[in-house]
């Protein structure tokens, strides 16, 4: 037998079910968002730790120039380290039949006998290359895929100047390419970057690495810290052309993958607070309603003995029964998204398999955020529940107070019709609640704004990128700085119209403890094609002593404009020296030193700083410049501009719907629930009034006026509220996000204020259809009868 | 006036014949009016009397083009109200009906004298809403807004709100039903001066038979038919009466 006060609230449920409904989807949203990115998160995590740990992810990587094969057997005496490995690996020039452009590639050492020590290649399929053939690779599967390359199929790898046969025996992931992008590029292009994997005594043939290696990874004892093992490990490798080691943080896949987790911890927390956040002012604005509308039963049970806390919890139940039911709504579709997310992730993340995690703490965090919603939304109406009198509630509310409303104050008033009179003194009646509809409202609009925008954001780095600040078609690397004959020989590769040198020098900046290995680029002041342009869209003027600092790695090393910098080049006679930061500029990609071109000459006695070259070219020579370039023995990479902004465009192909789609139904969810229950509460409060001005000869659309006209006042002062709201999310947002890879710009697109603006008044448009059914069928007769 | 006692100077302005209203509540059907026929002459002042539940309200509702009959026929000035859709009632009101309730209806976010306007901002040839306040002397109250004014005052301001349409007919739903006696009063003569200065056609429900003696006519209703109809010879003064 179900007690009679709790028929009353199932029956209360009933009838305005519509605006539980509203509020529940509300409550769905928030909930999925925060479950989905749960999932998420754990999964990713779960799923990398296992992996990182079963294939023995380094700790600490380190690069150097030849290491001779003893110094080996020292690396496991570095503090904290509990294993060492040691590799050949090398940056090539690829020929992938089928290609015109040269790609890049990565070789990398497998031992002769047994497998890695450290990260571990896992086979996906094929078999493992014979360390008596030098051709054997196995490839990373990424590449194959985007090649379409089967097994037995074969690319070159240009080595030396000499076209090196390899030929696919097998496809692999690596923890180390979880995240698969070459140097320099933002996105990962399956096709412009490929791993392969091949014995090791004919890769250490190819580039004179007999009895040495050039490449170490450290794992380092349980709750072992890095720092002092990379400080001994640099030390060691400093009379072998040590280029600097770097923790696991700072490794590029890893870095990747460990940016995304951040974010999707960030959305855990911020976007269902925002849901939960408006959810809980829509329970509030409906329970309040329904303690007026209901005063006169609240007395009588009241009167007959119901003690004031079952009657609050009486209320508090409804909006429990609401959030809790979008709530196990909300937990179902999020679990839904996070299997398309994750599906997602797997695209851009290669792991070998996925561990999903579902924990009963997620499903308990969602129940818990619905709670603390439900409760906060109810408390304002059970307050008022409890402070009623019984004797007070037995007659009727006194009629409501109005006053004249500040526009009018202000002298409009000749110009307002009755209606819209009503309209404003309703609205400034409550200015708490027109408000918090604004806000409601706001955010639905800010979230549209907020998505767009992050594209705009990305979209105009792409533009300042490679059309403001590299204005060049090809970018080649070398394997050593070059001299001039290395300017001369591409200056005369027919198609190639333009040549302009890249002159710069590895080194590490040090202040104090602080420090970061950088390129230090010397850029001529008259350069046409890469140049060095700050956020202000301007190039930057060179002094002749100073030294020009990104303004994050500044902020990196804790320096300003004024302080003195010790600065250690990391090649040639790796000369050291103190030099005065001399200004900072807000580059947008990478962080790095610029200086004058004659200075760092001198900061490098003489020897050559050419480290590669910027090239125009003709674009109808484009097929045999890069064959050109393919041959050529001093070439390491090549990065071309026009496959950089083609997987950028297929990037925002692929993810710019999906994301507006789904922040689209967000944003329409949150609009649709705030104007909804602000129109159906409205029509509640003055259906009486709005039944007298019909009596009287008004006719619907006329009635509609005061109704809508309330609607659209409050959307037409939410949009503004929202599109600023957007914008400093946006600004915030990118702050947050600005790391030492890139830093995007704050830009909107006037068409994503307009798209945001446009999707919260179709919500209008929505909400006010559906009301409007209602208010066609205001029951003249009946309403005029009683007294409200 | 015309001498023969009634208020009403000749032609109908409303005719019902043989009406019929029956509702469906639930499973059960309820007969509201059973078949009544009943003229409301240009200019006079009807009385409708019966108990509560006698069907008056429905009849009320009828002439005002807030319902529709069952069967039977409702004329005003010779359009068929019963064939009217939705657009032509509610036309038929704005132009032709002022209301008055029980429970006044007024805008409580509008002052008494916004109350007003908002008839007359759709209307075709208004009285001034000051004008109309005046009639029913409240000019002096035209700016407070309905929490700041009494029951009668309330009323009198939905009178005047009625009436500054010009309306051919005038509907009172129990006008001095939430009223006491003095303030009753003041609105029933305010009807009255209505009816006489500006010939408005004038029908009052009400279950007060005091009422009743300031009529020309009076129609007693009970359980849906007409039960009595009678012609005061005078017309008593609002001022006059007791109840």
């Amino acid at each position: 037998m179900i007690p009679a006060l709790d028929r009353k609230l199932l029956r209360d449920l009933w009838r305005v079910r519509s605006m539980g409904l509203a509020i529940a989807v509300v409550v769905a949203s928030g909930i999925a968002l925060l479950v989905a990115s749960l999932i998420c998160f754990d999964s990713l995590e779960t799923t990398r730790d296992r992996y990182y740990a079963r294939n023995e992810f380094g700790d600490v990587f380190a690069n150097a120039k030849r290491v001779p094969r003893w110094v080996a057997g020292s690396l496991d005496e570095l503090p904290g380290v509990d294993r060492a490995d040691t590799r050949v690996t090398a940056g090539v020039t690829l020929d992938v039949p089928g290609t015109s452009e040269p790609v890049n590639g990565r070789l990398i050492s497998l031992p002769d006998s047994g497998r890695p020590v450290l990260n571990g290649v896992t086979l996906r399929s094929g078999r493992w290359p014979d360390p008596g053939r030098a051709e054997e690779a196995i490839v990373n599967e990424r590449f194959a895929q985007g090649h379409g390359l089967e097994l037995g199929d074969q690319v070159f790898a240009v080595i030396n100047g000499r076209r090196q046969r390899l030929e696919i025996v097998g496809t692999a992931l690596s923890p180390e390419y979880v995240y698969a992008i070459a140097g320099g590029d933002l996105l990962p292009d399956p096709t412009r970057f490929g791993v392969f994997w091949m014995a090791r005594r004919h890769l250490a043939t190819a580039f004179d690495m007999e009895g040495g290696f050039n490449d170490i990874s450290l794992s380092l004892a349980e709750g072992a810290a890095p720092e002092p093992a990379i400080a001994e490990l640099d030390r060691l490798l400093e009379p072998y052309g040590g280029l600097g080691a770097i923790p696991r943080a700072q490794q590029i896949s890893h870095w990747y993958l460990q940016n995304e987790m951040t974010g999707l911890r960030g959305m855990a927390l911020l976007m269902p607070m925002i849901f939960l956040g408006i959810a809980a002012f829509l329970l509030n604005v409906v329970l309040r309603r329904m303690v007026a509308v209901q005063r006169e039963q609240i007395a009588v049970l009241k009167a007959i003995g119901y003690s004031n806390l079952r009657l609050g919890l009486h209320f508090t139940q409804w909006a429990v029964v609401v959030s809790v039911l979008g709530g196990i709504l909300g937990i179902a579709l999020g679990a839904l998204m996070s299997a398309a997310m994750l599906n997602l992730y797997m695209e851009y993340f290669r792991f070998p398999d996925l561990i999903m995690r579902w924990s009963w703490g997620h499903i308990l965090a969602a129940l818990l955020a619905c709670g603390a919603a439900s409760v906060l939304g109810a408390a304002a109406a059970v307050k008022s529940v409890v402070r009623l009198p019984p004797a007070e509630a037995m007659r009727p509310a006194a009629p409501d107070t109005f006053r004249v409303s500040l526009l009018e104050r202000l002298g409009l008033k000749r110009w307002l019709t009755q209606p819209l009179r009503m309209v404003l003194r309703n609205l400034s009646r409550r200015p708490a609640r027109a408000a918090m509809s604004v806000i409601g409202i706001a955010f639905s609009a800010s979230i549209m704004v907020l998505a767009s925008a992050a594209m705009d954001s990305f979209e105009e780095l792409m533009q300042l990128q490679f059309n403001v600040v590299q204005r060049q078609d090809v970018t080649v690397t070398f394997f050593e700085p070059e001299g001039r004959a290395a300017f001369y020989e591409l200056a005369s590769v027919p198609g190639v119209v333009e040549v302009e040198p890249l002159n710069g020098a590895s080194a590490r900046l040090r202040n104090g403890n602080r420090n970061r290995q950088v390129g230090i680029q010397a850029l001529q002041p008259d350069a046409r094609l890469q140049r060095v342009v700050g956020a202000d869209y301007q190039p930057v003027r060179f002094d002749r002593t100073g030294l020009i600092l990104s303004r994050k790695l500044a902020d990196v090393l804790g320096v300003a404009p004024g302080d003195t910098l010790r600065v250690e080049a990391l090649q040639g006679t790796r000369p050291e020296r103190d030099m005065v930061v001399s200004a900072t500029v807000d580059d947008l990609m990478g962080v790095s030193a610029y200086m004058e071109p004659e200075a760092l000459r001198r900061f490098l006695s003489d020897s050559a700083t050419m480290s590669g070259a910027a090239l125009g070219i003709d674009p109808a020579a484009r097929d045999s410049v890069y064959a050109a370039l393919k041959g050529m023995p001093v070439v390491a990479g090549v990065a071309l501009q026009h496959a950089m902004l083609e997987s950028f465009e297929t990037f925002v192909a692929e993810n710019m719907n999906n994301t507006m789609a789904i922040n689209l139904l967000f944003a329409m969810v949150i609009a649709f629930g705030v104007i909804y229950n602000t129109a159906r509460i409205s029509l509640s409060e003055r259906s009486r009034e709005l039944a007298s001005m019909r009596v009287m000869g008004f006719t619907r659309a006329e009635i509609g006026v005061v109704l809508f006209g309330e609607l659209a006042i409050l959307t037409a002062a939410a949009i503004p509220v929202g599109l600023g709201l957007g914008y400093s999310m946006l600004a915030g947002m990118l702050a947050a996000y600005e790391t030492e890879l890139f830093r995007m710009p704050l830009v909107t697109e006037p068409g994503t204020f307009a798209w945001a603006s446009a999707a919260v008044v179709v919500a209008m448009g929505l909400s006010a259809a559906v009301v409007r059914h209602k208010l066609n069928r205001l029951d003249l007769v009946e309403v005029l009868k009683t007294r409200e | 006036m015309n001498g023969n006692g009634s208020g009403a100077n000749g032609g109908l302005a409303v005719s019902m014949r043989d009406v019929t209203k029956v509702y469906q509540m639930g499973e059960v059907e309820v007969h509201a009016l059973r078949g009544v026929s009943v003229d409301l002459e240009v200019g006079g002042f009807l009385v409708l009397l019966g108990p509560s539940g006698s069907g008056k309200s429905t009849l009320l509702n009828i002439l005002g083009g807030l319902d529709v009959p069952t069967s039977g026929q409702v004329l005003y000035r010779g359009q068929d109200l019963t064939r009217a859709d939705e657009g032509e009632l509610t036309r038929y009101r704005r132009r032709r009906v002022g209301f008055v309730f029980q429970f006044y209806n007024l805008i409580p976010s509008l002052n008494a004298r916004e109350n007003v306007e908002l008839v007359t901002e759709i209307s075709d040839d208004p009285l001034p809403a000051q004008e109309a306040l005046d009639i029913v002397g409240l000019a002096d109250r035209s700016s407070h807004f309905p929490s700041q004014m009494s029951g009668g005052e309330q009323q009198r301001v939905a009178i005047a709100r009625a009436i500054a349409k010009r309306p051919d007919i005038l509907l009172c739903d129990e006008p001095t039903g939430a009223l006491d006696i003095t303030t009753g009063i003041q609105v029933l003569e305010a009807l009255e001066r209505v009816n006489r200065d500006y010939g408005a056609t004038t029908a009052i429900i009400t279950h007060n038979a005091a009422i009743a003696t300031i009529a020309d006519r009076v129609v007693s209703l009970a359980d849906g038919r007409i039960s009595r109809q009678h012609v005061n010879e005078t017309r008593a003064a609002a001022s006059t009466i007791q109840w």
